[in-house]
């Protein structure tokens, strides 16, 4: 393979985990921003984060890979996001901080002031990077200033621009959404009643932001404006279809698996898209002509070639264990069940 | 950027994320060797429970695995921070090495991170959905997937120790950076080799002698035959554990000094306060030095001995700080020794040019430049530290094994009773360990080619770095109470009723009260 192939395919690996990433810890955010309104009473919460008790760790890895990948593979790319986006990574840092240690420390105590406050952990720890991530992505399709030494040059607050806003709230309600659904599929009585209906509820939110996002993005970015759009035009057409999708099986037929399929496809088509329309730039810069892209902030062509080589044996491996571990976890969890949480 | 500016805006944004670095690394590795220890004592408690059926081994596993569990969260959620903190805080450095260092870290979380963390969820949620062999291999499946972790972290901090398998490429654009050109090379770095049989041993003495404090103070108190049988037990896993893990670290943390010998005699010299280079050198055991002077106000040392340590012979130059440090000046005095080992095959620019801006750019660095790793005393005493609280562990180890073989442990109410505070001496032991690792290394962030001034990202401000510093360092204290707390709670009582009755020990809340919470 040359060199270009393999900057090819290393951008596309990186999409992969943001799209394992978003659509895995997307529902498990959406759990944990639900927790406050569908558990009610402490055997309530503990049912719902149980759903998500074995597998919120192994999702988040998924953004530790991407993280890690970004380094191998397009060291200019980590250190221009991660140094330029910094205070905005504290703050997500601080919220999965809080939040991981949350779920396995809550239910070791049962005075309320303590299970009280890591539930507050949970919910904001959840809330704040769901919203943050749509922010930060929103600001890369629509470019950053960089100078020529591949830095940052703007500060926090030019991040909070209304288009990154608004991508924050497209994020934020969406992965609610899978979250509501996700529980709707993991558990049974009255908190599967709740969660259904604030799947119902949060519905029709997510689609007037996620159209009104497409919309803006028309004035926003050249997402649409690149000389081959038809990968970024086809997905975001799957993405409002499976929108659309989620509501008929929520609504006229309740379907919750299909649902779920339905916000799994959103979550998935709109990843494709944003990447898509990056392509071959992975931060565009609000600077005449300095991109950075696949070709100037990749690695060597050695390290690409030896990272490939390990990625393709051990993706796979990862996908199939994970997936083994959904299927022993597949029953609905109910507050009869065995709570570890 | 000119010379002043640079050196100006690094000094204070350089301290202070040095600072965070040391802080939230340090706190990082309060948590992973215990992990890394204690996760393999508690499969071989399963083990045992799974070969003989025997009930006793589940309830220990339970009862330690829950401890366990406490723990394992805060490592992982504090590696997080510690992955992102190199472009956040280090991107010129991420830069430089990514081509090198990413991929070990990339490995990390495909090879080990998602196996720990899938097999774990398993283990925890798995006691009555797994059959139990499988079960018990997931435990045994997060040992070694955490144990590999730590394999390829070390592989990455090995390459900023020792720098193998690469080359200085500039490219078309004059951008200078470290590439990959033999990735066997990296896994076969003798520093590596060095340092990760030691780091492993020393996870392992942490397992166990967290198990002998718990222990000891629950045997001092024991009031029933069922707790004391268990936590005899796990109090002889504990001794026997411990003492061949002490005397592994020991052997392994001796073999790391004599390569420092050769390899990184800076920081040897700077751990032995060794200020004269010195054939055959002698070792310090107490010194009050003078940093500014460079030499020792009082020392008290036993003549050849640091020669016997370096090269097991009594006799052996040892090269001592001043020397060390003028040899340094003068070569990197100029900037000629890093062009001369560049390739410029991709560059068609002016070499020339391209030392201009590397000299406007880093010079300050490197003129008139000491390379003596600061503060000294902070190395000197760690080492010192380290050595204490390894020998108090081989000390106690030893004891402990000898009493709990002649059956006079439960008698001997004093030992018992001072054992529980035996439980800071691995952790002292790794924090300084690791304090004696990276700031022995200081200036440099990759040893003999980047100043760690030279890896700082340049967009940062005092106020971000303030904010992120003050806010770690808070969150991380509120959250090693509440570890403590726990850690206390559940290792003091133990659900002492519960665990025995095998059963867990998470109970709900009294709901009525919640009603409304939110």
């Amino acid at each position: 393979m040359d060199y270009q192939t393999l900057q090819v395919i290393w951008f596309l690996l990186v999409t992969v985990l943001f799209i394992g990433f978003f659509f895995l810890e997307g529902f498990d955010y959406g759990v944990g921003i639900l927790l406050p309104f569908i558990g009610k009473n402490d055997v309530e919460r503990r049912v719902v984060i149980n759903t998500i008790g074995p597998h919120w760790d192994g999702n988040e890895v998924w953004l530790l890979t991407a993280g890690g990948a970004i380094f191998a593979a397009f060291p200019h790319w980590y250190a221009t996001l991660f140094s330029g986006f910094y205070l905005a990574l504290f703050v997500i840092l601080f919220a999965l901080i809080a939040r991981g240690v949350a779920f396995e420390f809550r239910s070791k105590d049962d005075n309320l002031l303590w299970r009280k406050t890591w539930d507050y952990a949970i919910f904001f720890g959840s809330f704040v990077p769901a919203l943050l991530w749509g922010v930060a992505f929103a600001n890369i399709v629509r470019g950053v200033p960089i100078d020529a030494n591949m830095t940052y040059t703007g500060d926090f607050f030019g991040l909070l621009n209304p288009y990154a806003l608004l991508g924050g709230l497209v994020t934020l309600t969406l992965f609610t959404l899978h979250g509501a659904i996700f529980l709707s599929l993991k558990t049974d009585g009255i908190v599967r009643e709740r969660s259904e209906m604030w799947a119902k509820r949060i519905w029709l939110p997510v689609v007037i932001l996620a159209l009104s996002f497409v919309a803006y993005s028309f004035v926003e970015t050249d997402l649409f404006a690149r000389d081959s759009n038809i990968i970024q035009v086809f997905s975001v057409a799957l993405a409002v279809i499976g929108l659309l999708f989620v509501g008929y099986n929520v609504f006229l037929k309740p379907r919750f698996a299909l649902a779920f399929v339905g916000t799994g496809v959103t979550i998935v088509a709109v990843v494709v898209w944003l990447f898509s329309g990056l392509f071959p730039r992975v931060m565009p810069s609000t600077l005449e002509g300095l991109d950075l892209t696949i070709y100037n902030a990749s690695s060597s062509e050695y390290t690409l070639g030896v990272m490939t080589l390990i990625a393709l044996f051990f993706v796979p491996i990862v996908v199939a264990y994970q997936g083994w571990s959904y299927w022993v976890f597949r029953k609905r969890v109910t507050t009869s069940s065995h709570l570890e949480y | 950027m000119v010379d002043g500016i640079l050196k100006d805006y690094a000094m204070d944004i350089i301290t202070l994320s040095r600072l965070q670095f040391a802080i939230t690394t340090l706190y990082h590795y309060i948590f992973v060797p215990l992990t890394l220890g204690l996760v393999i004592i508690v499969a071989v408690m399963q083990t045992q429970y799974v070969r003989t059926g025997d009930e006793k081994y589940k309830r220990m596993t339970k009862f330690w695995g829950k401890l366990f569990l406490i723990n394992f969260a805060m490592g992982v959620v504090t590696g997080i921070v510690q992955e992102f903190q190199f472009g956040m805080n280090w991107s010129e450095y991420s830069r430089f090495v990514g081509d090198v260092f990413g991929a070990p870290l990339a490995v990390e979380a495909l090879m080990a991170f998602f196996i720990e963390s899938t097999f774990l969820g398993l283990w925890i949620f798995g006691w009555d959905k797994l059959p139990k062999r499988v079960h018990l291999a997931s435990i045994w499946i997060v040992a070694i997937a955490s144990n590999i972790s730590a394999f390829w972290i070390l592989t990455a901090n090995s390459f900023m120790q020792n720098p193998v398998g690469y080359e200085l490429v500039v490219n078309k654009t004059g951008q200078v950076r470290a590439q990959m050109v033999d990735f066997f090379a990296l896994l076969q770095n003798n520093y590596l080799w060095h340092q990760f049989p030691h780091v492993f041993v020393s996870g392992l003495l942490t397992g166990a002698f967290f198990v002998i404090a718990i222990s000891a103070y629950r045997l001092a108190r024991v009031n029933n035959d069922a707790e004391k049988q268990i936590f005899m037990s796990s109090i002889r896993y504990g001794f026997a554990f411990g003492l061949t893990a002490i005397i592994f670290t020991v052997w392994t943390g001796h073999s790391q000094a004599q390569y420092l010998a050769i390899h990184q005699p800076m920081k040897l010299a700077v751990a032995e306060g060794l200020w004269e280079s010195e054939d055959p050198a002698g070792l310090s055991l107490f010194q009050i030095g003078d940093e500014a002077g460079r030499n020792s106000l009082f020392n008290i040392r036993f003549p050849w001995l640091l020669s016997v340590l370096a090269f097991d012979t009594p006799s052996g130059m040892v090269y001592g700080i001043n020397e060390l440090n003028e040899m340094y000046r003068e070569k990197y005095s100029n900037s000629a020794w890093f062009f001369e080992r560049l390739n410029y095959q991709a560059f068609d620019g002016n070499i020339e040019d391209l030392q201009r801006i590397y000299d406007e750019r880093y010079g300050s660095f490197f003129a008139d430049a000491d390379f003596v790793p600061q503060p000294l005393w902070m190395t000197y005493w760690s080492f010192r530290a380290m050595v204490g609280a390894g020998t108090l562990m081989a000390v106690l180890a030893l004891i402990g094994l000898w009493k709990t073989y002649r059956g006079s442990l439960i008698g001997s109410q004093r030992f018992l009773k001072w054992l529980p505070y035996a439980i800071v001496l691995p952790f002292l032991a790794n924090g300084t360990g690791w304090l004696l690792t990276e700031l022995g290394r200081q200036p440099w962030i990759v040893q003999g080619l980047m100043r760690t001034e030279q890896g700082i990202s340049l967009n940062l401000g005092v106020t971000e770095l303030l904010i992120s510093l003050i806010g770690f360092t808070l969150l991380y204290g509120v959250l090693l109470v509440a570890e403590f707390y726990l850690l206390w709670k559940f290792g003091r009582e133990g659900n002492g009723e519960a665990i025995l009755k095998g059963v867990d020990s998470d109970t709900p809340a009294k709901d009525v009260s919640l009603q409304g919470a939110y």
